[in-house]
């Protein structure tokens, strides 16, 4: 069902575009040699290219263009085997240059989609327009003085990619939803750590509002929202205001505008009057980038298994639920453990274990999957305890609580603790006889009709044996016996 | 034997026979500046301790055998080369304090192979100018004089005017220039030496403070062609640090130099006739074309049609690319800075940008970011773009035909200071025959040929095939040799 917002004169449609930034993982920045690590001292990672010193030129960090043809293929895009670098020419103290080096004109990486699925099970594509490269610019402190500004270049020139999509969106749920597959394909192919805490991954929101079937209306930019949450609210927040002014009589202008996170209202920042002149022109500087195509296949063979396509396969070949196959390929790192687990066993029980027991015991020890106490193998080595009658399947919670707790694999913990499900059928047989010696009474009743109680004799075996015994085992003496 | 009269080939020859030590060459240059650089003001700042220390270096490694192919030649370094731990001006007081942490790549090459920093050249400020007069480290007197006027200051020319001045006038056999619409064979033409741009892309721009990133090059300046050859060789080369610098090989371009003109075609383009060019230019340049074809070259009439449209579109794209490559120059990290109580940081930059600038730079700033603003940019530098790249197709055409050109290097003799001082435009004509070199990224010669009327050096300009540096620097041998150019300026060491 369209997610419509109700006004005084009717429903409104949303129009939703976003511009993604994000920081492209690599050691060294994209202009520079220096190293691009997060929370290093400020000014610590800057060379005299990254501080706009005096002769100082940039030079193409060719993994960070591998990171973005990655990025490009991941989004089903065009790679443009030619493409050129631009000077987007503003002053700003933590601008060293006087410009930003950006792909205005000719970007590296044209358009393409990316695929949403959305809580009513339906699914959506939303076009990408266009990727390019460009640096980020450093920082600016001005809490830390009462009168002066403080600059840290250490994210100046650190490579980041732009992704513009289309005007595609139609709801929060939607600008949620692509923000989210946006990170999680990144995530897969290593290109961005998709970190919005941390200022890896923001966004520009541009919003429009439209009573459906109309042609687009005058839309505003929300710069700089920093999560997929916020993003969601900034939506609702920024279309409801657009509404409001329409429905009033007035009009909504071009603007670029910001997102007050506490008070849950976008603010104007500046009009496009004010719009700064960027005065783009070719960096001198730079030849254009060419790029060879088999390189670009290269890299094309060497993608991983992105999520939809792994999802799919989890459930083609693993039977399992589209949820179960979505909640295992969320991140590459829980299906890279999934996979691990489930290679060569049930795959069914293997998601079960994963997503109940594992996610479980990382929630209450906050950690994640990729520090996880439980090493994938050690897992498996559980579940094949389980297979081979070692370990009932009550036993092996103890032991998985233990691996837990201890982090060592699960032969050991059997081994310390004797564990180890009793399956002699002599020792059982006593059990039984001694427990239906003490409760004749009991056995009378059985006997009598009441069937019940078989439960009762499991149970109280099983407690005389620790929990050891083979509840199998158990269950075929006990019926024998009592016959 | 006097030490400042030599040639850089006739001064390695003579450390080479233990006749001179590099310490007896650095400390006759070093005498010669201290007594003439007041006058002629041809040096920013001397460097006279480093490079006694560099010149004793120098003579030990001589000594040991481990001599480089420039051990012990003393030089200048215009002062827009980033030189570690030397004082970096541009010429400009917004770099005032600046002191490089690093070393450009062509002064880094230079020193590898044994060259002796005398000191750093005066320049037009930022390169921007052709007098020297927009130095804010003040003018450079060129030690020409007229005939009839002994007592007039003539300008060196420019841009790279303290670095040709200092050579014409033996303060130093050799130099270092920075060429960007001829800011090296222009102040060699006023001065009456040698001097070569190479292909762009030949030297790496790498340390160099910018002016037009598309256009500028590094080149140097010496008494003879053959001397401009063995320096260059030096600060050629590929460079990682700058990516459009060329990766090909250096070739040994002093042999090329008495290579001769033998069955080539030297072109004559008609377009280069100017409007008002005094007759002497015109004769002269004539009689370049004697020589050469007595020399057995071919003397064959081109074409460049496009040649009237250069000094326009010079004018658009290279204040362009400045108004964008001198935007750091903000008082924030390195320079000067002008903050008054209370400033807000757009205050900070107006105040240092306006009282940091000369008014040629803040000029040709104004005209780049007006040609680049959002509305001009189609009419004005895409416009200019597209001429530039019929220019280059111009001279593709031309090389079908022959194997280089021949034309004045500059439409007239050294001015005097005061002259052309009020119309920039006026100033701008000097470069009309040398910016076609840089839009089309060709190597430039000029080589002095004779003297005016006056008595002032007029020189001629080869220009050659993109990285024909050689084929360039045989025609210019040829002309000097044919010229045989003794004069000498009257203020000299």
């Amino acid at each position: 069902m369209s997610y419509r917002i109700e006004g005084a004169t009717g429903h409104w449609e949303v129009v939703i575009g976003l511009e993604v930034h994000a920081q492209i993982l690599s050691r060294a920045k994209l202009f520079s040699g220096a190293p691009t690590a997060f929370g290093a001292e400020p000014n610590s990672q800057v060379s005299f290219v990254d501080a706009g010193f005096p002769g100082m030129l940039p030079v193409i960090n060719r993994e960070c263009v591998a990171q973005a043809v990655r990025t490009g293929l991941g989004l089903n895009a065009e790679i443009h085997l030619w493409s050129r670098f631009d000077r987007k020419n503003y002053f700003y103290a933590d601008l060293p240059q006087g410009y930003q080096i950006s792909q205005y004109a000719h970007p590296v990486v044209g358009k393409g989609s990316v695929e949403i699925e959305l809580s009513d099970g339906t699914t959506r594509t939303i076009g990408i327009t266009r990727l390019h490269l460009e640096q980020d610019a450093g920082k600016s402190l001005h809490d830390q003085h009462p009168t002066k500004s403080f600059i840290d270049l250490n994210r100046s020139g650190v490579a980041l990619m732009e992704i513009v999509s289309e005007p595609d969106m139609r709801s929060p749920e939607e600008a949620g939803a692509y923000l989210a597959k946006l990170r999680q394909i990144m995530r897969y192919l290593g290109t961005c750590d998709g970190n919005m805490d941390e200022g890896s991954m923001r966004a520009d929101v541009n919003v429009s509002v439209r009573k459906p079937g109309e042609g687009f209306r005058t839309r505003c930019e929300v710069k700089n929202v920093n999560s997929i949450r916020f993003v969601m609210q900034a939506v609702e927040a920024e279309a409801r205001r657009q509404i409001e002014l329409w429905e009033q009589g007035g009009t909504v202008e071009q603007e670029t505008r910001l997102f007050d996170t506490a008070r849950g209202v976008t603010r104007s920042m500046r009009s496009k009057e004010d719009a700064h002149d960027y005065r783009y022109f070719p960096d001198p500087d730079l030849p254009p980038l060419v790029l060879d195509a088999a390189w670009v296949e290269e890299l094309r063979a060497a993608l991983p298994e992105l999520p939809d396509a792994r999802r799919a396969r989890y459930m083609r070949d693993f039977g399992l639920s589209a949820y179960d196959a979505g909640v295992l390929t969320a991140e590459r790192e829980t299906a890279a453990y999934f996979e691990t687990v489930a290679a060569g066993r049930d795959p069914k029980q293997a998601a079960n274990w994963v997503m109940g027991d594992l996610f479980a015991a990382l929630n209450r020890t906050k950690r994640d999957i990729a520090s996880s106490p439980v090493a994938a193998a050690d897992l498996g080595a559980l579940l094949d305890l389980m297979a081979d009658g070692t370990l009932s399947g009550k036993l092996a919670k103890e032991v998985f609580e233990a691996m837990v707790d201890t982090g060592r694999p699960p032969a050991a913990i059997v081994e310390e603790r004797g564990l180890r499900q009793v399956t002699d059928s002599g020792a059982i047989e006593a059990a039984v006889d001694a427990v239906l010696a003490a409760h004749a009474d009991k056995v009378a009743e059985y006997r009598s009709g009441k069937d019940k109680l078989f439960g009762f004799f499991v149970g109280q075996v099983m407690k005389a044996m620790a929990g050891k015994a083979n509840p199998a085992l158990v269950n075929e003496v006990l019926k024998a016996r009592l016959t | 034997m006097r030490p400042t009269e030599l040639t850089i080939a006739e001064g390695l020859a003579a450390l080479e026979r233990r006749e001179l030590s590099a310490a007896e060459w650095a400390a006759a240059c070093l005498d010669a500046v201290e007594r003439l650089n007041p006058r002629l003001n041809a040096f920013i700042t001397v460097t006279a301790e480093q490079a006694m220390a560099a010149a004793r270096a120098s003579d030990a490694r001589r000594a040991r055998g481990e001599a480089g192919p420039l051990d012990g030649v003393p030089l200048a370094i215009k002062d827009l080369f980033c030189t570690e731990g030397v004082p970096t001006t541009a010429a400009s007081r917004i770099l005032d304090g600046f002191v490089p942490p690093y070393e450009s790549t062509v002064t880094a090459q230079l020193k590898r192979d044994g060259a002796v920093f005398v000191g750093k050249a005066n320049l037009d400020e930022f390169a921007m100018g052709s007098s020297n007069l927009t130095s804010a480290y003040g003018g450079v007197e060129n030690p020409w004089k007229r005939g009839d006027a002994p007592g007039v200051r003539l300008v060196p020319g420019g841009s790279s005017g303290g670095s040709a001045a200092a050579v014409a006038a033996r303060l130093v056999p050799g130099a270092t220039g920075t060429d960007t619409g001829g800011s090296i064979r222009q102040p060699a033409a006023f001065c009456g030496i040698a001097g070569i741009k190479p292909t762009y892309g030949r030297c790496s721009r790498y340390g160099i403070v910018a002016f037009a990133s598309s256009l500028d090059q590094a080149g140097p300046f010496a008494r003879t062609v053959e001397d401009c050859a063995i320096l260059l060789r030096s600060m050629s080369g590929h460079d990682p640090k700058d990516s459009t610098s060329a990766d090909r090989p250096v070739p040994d371009f002093r042999a090329a130099v008495a290579r001769g003109v033998k069955g080539l075609r030297i072109g004559v383009p008609r377009e280069y006739r100017a409007e008002g060019m005094p007759a002497e230019i015109e004769a002269l340049w004539q009689q370049g074309l004697a020589w050469l074809r007595d020399g057995g070259a071919e003397i064959v009439d081109v074409s460049l049609p496009h040649t009237r449209h250069a000094l326009p579109t010079y004018y658009v794209v290279a204040p362009a690319e400045a108004s964008s490559n001198l935007a750091r120059y903000d008082g924030v990290r390195f320079g000067r800075r002008v903050l008054r109580q209370g400033d807000d940081l757009r205050a900070m930059y107006e105040a240092t940008r306006a009282e940091g600038f000369g008014r040629e730079v803040q000029r040709r700033i104004l005209i780049g970011t007006y040609v680049l603003s959002a509305g001009y940019y189609d009419a004005y530098y895409l416009k200019a773009q597209k001429v530039r790249a019929l220019i280059a197709r111009d001279f593709a055409e031309a090389w079908t035909k022959v194997d280089a050109l021949l034309t004045p290097t500059a439409p007239s003799a050294a001015f005097a200071e005061g002259e052309k001082q009020d119309d920039p435009v006026a100033m701008y004509l000097n470069d009309i025959f040398t910016v076609t070199a840089n839009l089309a990224g060709l190597p430039g010669l000029s080589v002095p040929a004779g003297l005016d009327a006056q008595g002032l050096p007029l020189g001629l300009q080869v220009i050659g095939r993109p990285f024909d540096e050689e084929g360039v620097l045989a025609v210019g041998g040829a002309i000097e040799r044919a010229a045989g150019f003794r004069a000498a300026p009257e203020v000299r060491a």
